[in-house]
């Protein structure tokens, strides 16, 4: 019984770790060529390890080139975590109010929300990027984080939760005379933690990785995150660098790879919210 | 009267919650769709400013079925669906299936084959790019090792540019798709798979007929989110083909930006955002309608 079970068992995972190689290669290639000089990058089959290796390509994309990629690597970072604090704030006090308050027009409002929600960025960067320029941060860091500040997805999670929330929590709350933002601070957003994770996770994936509006709403390269000052290394260096395009490539994503790393279960969760009802 | 008084006070503690949420909701998403429909009907350009701006009614909509560009990047956008999303949905629920109970290291293999989706899409398609090079990529070397003499120049190919920003496609979206696969299939009972293996089912059969049928309903909202994120697709397209060659690869998002921001066409890319928000608003509406009757059988 259990010995063609544990055969069957062993082939499967076999398998499984040819198809989990292929979608690591990638990955491989980047992390060994990141170390190589630009003559071993394109060998054939891949050498994992070289005597040749060394932190050369990251040094020189670090430091040396102008702007460098630890200036890029600031902006990003100043870019996400304002922008999730922002929307963690915003959107959880938000969600409250739709989830346990009674005001009028609440509904209507969280309709608006909803239908919202499936706006791609593509119709808001027309008009956001005539309002930039208006209200000047267009080519600021403001124009990355402001719009990102006022999620209705994130708004949408937080009440999603809140509303499981049982409302006798809330009537204890205000029965003892607690003020409405004590009752919030105290009692409901301590248990709001796996949601706040959630959101957290979400939005600092998302901004990290940006792309498009920074492309659009950045003009100076020193205000450049990592994703268009990579984009934009590659349109300078030409072919002649492959080593260092590839260690930037590294640089960009090694962050969220670590964090992913030690919070995998944690990420996976997140990411995947909301999207299996029972 | 006390309790007109009390309904008062929350009101005002719920607008002070709400507030500053709604009041920049407003500024940088409601009155920009707003305005972006208004922008859809004129010639707005960059240079000629907002003063310079002329309504032109439905001459944007009326462009865009002549324009070989837009109609060449909405026909490559559904290519791009039909090609990824069959592939994504059936590797996904038969990989999901074996990972989920029947292997070693289990969790160790579904985070790797997520880490696609948390990669910076920039640096996937650099990473890609010179995977893909013609002569000196480890694609085409494998190619040739196997014994090909031509493989084919992927990129630069009018042929290969579009398939080979699918097979990227497929490879950042498998991860995503086979985790929610995997909490779907939690969810079915055990007793069906004992019942049926009593019966002399095999592995495939229960598969068939056990896995495939009871995972409908996340196969059904799978698909709409991968259609909807395709029809978005715009960082792989821009990096590693910009669109080309020619027109080969290129994409409604893709084709959005480069109208709005490189020709300065900014009407015309607004009436395009606009037609693809409609796609999506579709889409959207026909999920809720099925989700509904599908939450009635249960």
């Amino acid at each position: 019984m259990g010995t063609p079970k544990t055969i069957k068992k062993v082939l499967l995972t076999i398998m499984m770790l040819v198809f989990s190689g292929m979608i690591l290669y990638p990955f491989i290639w980047m992390f060994a060529s990141s170390f190589k000089p630009l003559a071993e990058v394109y060998e054939f089959p891949m050498k994992l390890i070289s005597k040749n290796m060394s932190l050369n390509n990251l040094k020189e994309v670090l430091f040396e080139q102008t702007p460098s990629f630890m200036l890029y690597f600031k902006n990003t970072t100043i870019t996400t975590v304002v922008s999730v604090v922002g929307t963690l704030f915003t959107s959880s006090m938000a969600g409250y109010a739709f989830a346990k308050m009674r005001f009028k027009g609440r509904n209507q409002l969280f309709l608006i929300y909803l239908i919202t929600m499936m706006v791609p960025f593509q119709v808001l960067m027309v008009p956001q990027f005539i309002l930039f320029k208006y209200v000047h941060i267009f080519n600021t860091l403001w124009a990355l984080i402001l719009p990102r500040v006022f999620s209705p997805l994130s708004t949408f999670l937080m009440r999603q939760f809140f509303v499981d929330i049982p409302n006798s929590i809330i009537e204890a709350g205000r029965i003892d005379g607690a003020k409405e933002t004590t009752i919030f601070w105290k009692l409901v957003l301590p248990l709001a933690k796996p949601a706040m994770a959630t959101i957290v996770i979400l939005n600092f994936v998302w901004r990290w990785n940006e792309y498009e509006a920074p492309l659009i709403f950045l003009t100076d390269k020193k205000l450049y995150t990592l994703t268009v000052g990579l984009t934009n290394f590659i349109d300078e260096a030409g072919v002649a660098m492959d080593n260092l395009i590839i260690a930037g490539a590294m640089v960009a994503l090694i962050p969220m790879l670590i964090i992913f790393l030690i919070g995998q279960k944690y990420m996976i969760e997140g990411l995947t919210a909301g999207s299996v009802k029972g | 009267m006390g309790q007109t008084k009390k309904k008062k006070k929350i009101n005002w503690t719920a607008w002070l919650f709400i507030g500053p949420n709604y009041i920049g909701f407003i500024v940088f998403i409601l009155i920009p769709v707003v305005f972006s429909l208004i922008v859809s009907f004129t010639d707005f350009n960059i240079f000629k400013g907002l003063s310079g701006m002329r309504f032109v009614g439905f001459d944007n909509i009326k462009e865009m079925f002549s324009d070989v560009w837009f109609t060449s990047a909405v026909k490559n956008n559904l290519l791009f669906i039909l090609g990824t999303i069959p592939v994504l949905i059936m590797v996904s629920m038969v990989v999901a299936t074996i990972l989920n109970n029947k292997v070693y290291l289990k969790n160790t293999m579904r985070a790797i084959v997520f880490l696609p989706y948390i990669s910076s899409v920039v640096a996937i398609s650099v990473v890609w790019m010179k995977l893909y090079n013609p002569s000196k990529g480890q694609i085409n070397q494998l190619l040739m090792w196997f014994g090909m003499d031509n493989p084919p120049s992927w990129l630069a190919s009018t042929t290969w540019a579009l398939p080979a920003l699918m097979l990227v496609g497929i490879w950042m979206g498998l991860g995503y798709n086979i985790v929610v696969y995997m909490a779907g299939l939690q969810t079915i009972d055990r007793a069906l798979y004992e019942s049926a293996q009593i019966d002399g089912a095999n592995g495939v059969q229960m598969f068939r007929h056990i896995t495939v049928p009871m995972l409908s309903s996340t196969t059904f909202f799978l698909m709409i989110t991968n259609i909807i994120g395709s029809f978005q697709t715009f960082g792989t397209v821009n990096i590693m083909t910009d669109g080309g060659p020619g027109k080969a690869s290129t994409v409604i998002a893709q084709y959005i930006y480069v109208a709005g921001f490189r020709y300065h066409k900014m009407g015309y890319a607004a009436a395009m955002a606009w037609v693809l928000l409609i796609f999506i608003f579709c889409i959207t509406l026909f999920q809720w309608k099925l989700q509904k009757r599908y939450e009635n059988n249960f």
